[in-house]
């Protein structure tokens, strides 16, 4: 009877599904792959390995044990100290808009969960949320959330995901580079963990502060990882950069990563190491 | 040279020196005459930079003839030892420092060089710092730290350097490493903005107890170009990007993010070294003696709370 019921299905559809809705292709490799194959393999592209930027809440299941998560410092959000403006309007309009797409109140959820049964504090930060740009907001949740870890003895991971140094807030946003610093030396001080993984981009104000000062750097694959434009680079050697430039793989060639991970593999990574921390 | 702006400083000049030009030893009405002058001259520079917009400002900042570190070296220092190199990689000519002594105190002085004329230019990459600038800085401060002496920076720069080198250096590791390494030093440091505060480049050596800044200094996340040409895609509104940035040093007061200005003279510190430097050296003798008399428990924990503070609002 299965076959029969099928069709009544089919039939009570008043549209077949657009092709859009059954497959997408690869932003990368332009393969095509269905939607479900691609939901399924964590947004990344079979073939080519391409990751696709998630939000925070699908960092969240990728890595955490389901259910474990408590969001904290939900309240902090972005602030707009220089009443700043510029040719497309303020910036308050455009943070607003920002809040109303994404559901976020700025660049950077923070709360702890567990990964595989071993407590963490973690700070994910979203692109969707003005390029993931680092503000005050940002920072003061990223600081707060290292406190909480020092608190309750908690190792630290922070999810980079970032333009850098949001200019709307200017100078306070820059200042959020040595304040997210501060609050990691100590942790660090207080001998715990801290695990810094860089997606796709973590560049600028983010690459030169909190995302480069882990006791791990996890990359995911094919990430942008740099702390120039690569067009002011080349702009100022004159000269062009090869194709692989500031990429995850390019920075363990380096030195500045430690390893890149899958994002299937990431969640049993993490374990790993944290056990090694002495985690449990 | 004389700034677009200053156009009228700069004709009141031109008439004196034709008047000098024609009357070599002045006497009785001429002397008054020039005096005169003179006294139009100074009005006209007090009123012009009493009214310095951001942008104006920008271009006091990175006047041809301002003060350079090694003029606050030789200004307020009656020694100076430099030390070079990180030990890692080589010697950055952009970034110096070594014992210093001003007054009674023995410090370890680290700042930007941007270079005089365009050879040294060259060899100090315009005051854009490598990695190797910012490791030298850390190893120095670690130094202070250990031979409990405090710390003064010089802060003028455009920026780090934005190079294929230094990135694959680690620019963004070196400046992140100093802001944590800055946080948890147990010496006193005091950061003081003479020119241009650049970013990261600025912020690399610039977690002070105490950070001081010039008063046409300038201190910014972004050049004002840079933002012009990203939030307003137009490289010349770097006026209204400026404006707008809030990167003057009475600004930044007003932030909270400095914790005194160093009044200039008229017409800008390049105008008169000697003052400038007078000025300076009071403010941090003022500061240096203060900052001795606090352990350094008390120090980083003060340093740790006046940064968190930073942009927390609610």
């Amino acid at each position: 009877m299965a076959w029969f019921h099928k069709s009544k299905e089919i039939a009570a559809k008043p549209e077949s599904p657009k092709k859009e809705d059954i497959w997408i292709q690869c932003p990368s490799c332009k393969a095509h792959i269905y939607k479900d194959e691609w939901e399924k393999n964590l947004k990344v592209c079979d073939r080519c390995h391409f990751h696709e930027r998630l939000t925070w809440k699908e960092r969240v299941d990728v890595l955490l044990d389901a259910g474990t998560f408590v969001e904290l410092n939900a309240k902090v959000s972005w602030n707009d100290p220089l009443k700043f403006s510029d040719s497309k309007g303020p910036y308050a309009e455009k943070a607003v808009e920002n809040c109303e797409k994404t559901g976020m109140k700025e660049s950077v959820a923070t709360g702890a969960g567990k990964i595989n049964g071993i407590k963490v504090a973690i700070a994910i930060m979203d692109f969707r949320f003005m390029g993931g740009s680092l503000a005050s907001g940002t920072g003061e949740k990223i600081l707060q959330t290292a406190l909480y870890a020092i608190r309750h003895k908690l190792p630290y991971i922070i999810l980079s995901a970032s333009g850098g140094a949001r200019m709307h807030e200017g100078i306070i946003s820059l200042m959020q580079m040595p304040k997210t610093c501060a609050a990691l030396a100590q942790l660090r001080e207080a001998n715990l963990p801290y695990i810094s993984i860089m997606t796709d981009p973590t560049t600028g104000g983010v690459s030169a502060s909190f995302a480069m000062v882990g006791d791990i750097h996890i990359a995911e694959p094919r990430s942008l990882i740099g702390f120039a434009g690569r067009r002011v680079i080349e702009e100022t050697i004159k000269q062009k950069l090869p194709e692989d430039f500031q990429t995850a793989e390019y920075l363990v060639d380096h030195g500045f990563v430690d390893m890149i991970v899958h994002r299937k593999d990431m969640k049993d990574m993490l374990s790993k190491i944290l056990k090694y921390a002495g985690c449990r | 040279m004389s700034l677009d702006f200053e156009k009228d400083v700069a004709e009141i000049e031109s008439r004196i020196e034709e008047f000098k030009a024609k009357n070599p030893e002045p006497t009785g009405t001429l002397v008054k005459e020039l005096n005169r002058f003179e006294m139009e001259r100074a009005d006209k520079l007090k009123e012009i930079y009493a009214n310095l917009t951001p942008w104006q400002t920008v271009q006091v900042a990175r006047h041809p003839e301002r003060p350079l570190i090694r003029d606050f070296i030789s200004g307020l220092c009656s020694e100076f030892i430099e030390l070079h190199g990180d030990r890692l990689f080589g010697d950055d000519r952009g970034m110096i420092g070594g014992f210093a002594t001003i007054e009674n105190h023995r410090v370890m002085v680290i700042g930007h060089q941007k270079g005089k004329d365009l050879d040294e230019k060259i060899k100090c990459n315009f005051g854009q710092a490598c990695p190797e600038g910012y490791r030298k800085a850390l190893r120095l401060m670690k130094l202070a730290e250990k031979f409990h002496i405090p710390v003064v920076t010089f802060i003028d720069t455009p920026g780090a350097f934005p190079g294929r080198d230094a990135e694959e250096r680690g620019q963004a590791e070196a400046i992140a490493r100093n802001l944590l390494e800055m946080a948890a030093l147990k010496t006193p440091v005091i950061a003081v903005v003479t020119g241009e505060g650049g970013s990261g480049g600025a912020i690399g050596i610039g977690v002070g107890d105490v950070v001081l800044m010039l008063s046409n200094a300038v201190y910014s996340v972004i050049s004002p170009e840079g933002c012009a040409s990203i939030l307003w895609r137009d490289g010349t509104k770097a006026a209204e990007a400026a404006n707008a940035l809030k990167i003057t040093a009475k600004s930044l007061l007003q932030l909270k993010i400095i914790d005194e200005i160093i009044p200039e003279p008229v017409g800008g510190a390049h105008r008169d070294f000697v003052t400038t430097m007078k000025t300076t050296k009071k403010v941090l003798l003022k500061h240096l003696t203060s900052l001795k008399k606090v352990s350094p428990r008390k120090l980083t924990s003060r340093r740790f709370d006046k940064f968190a503070a930073m942009g927390r609002f609610n």
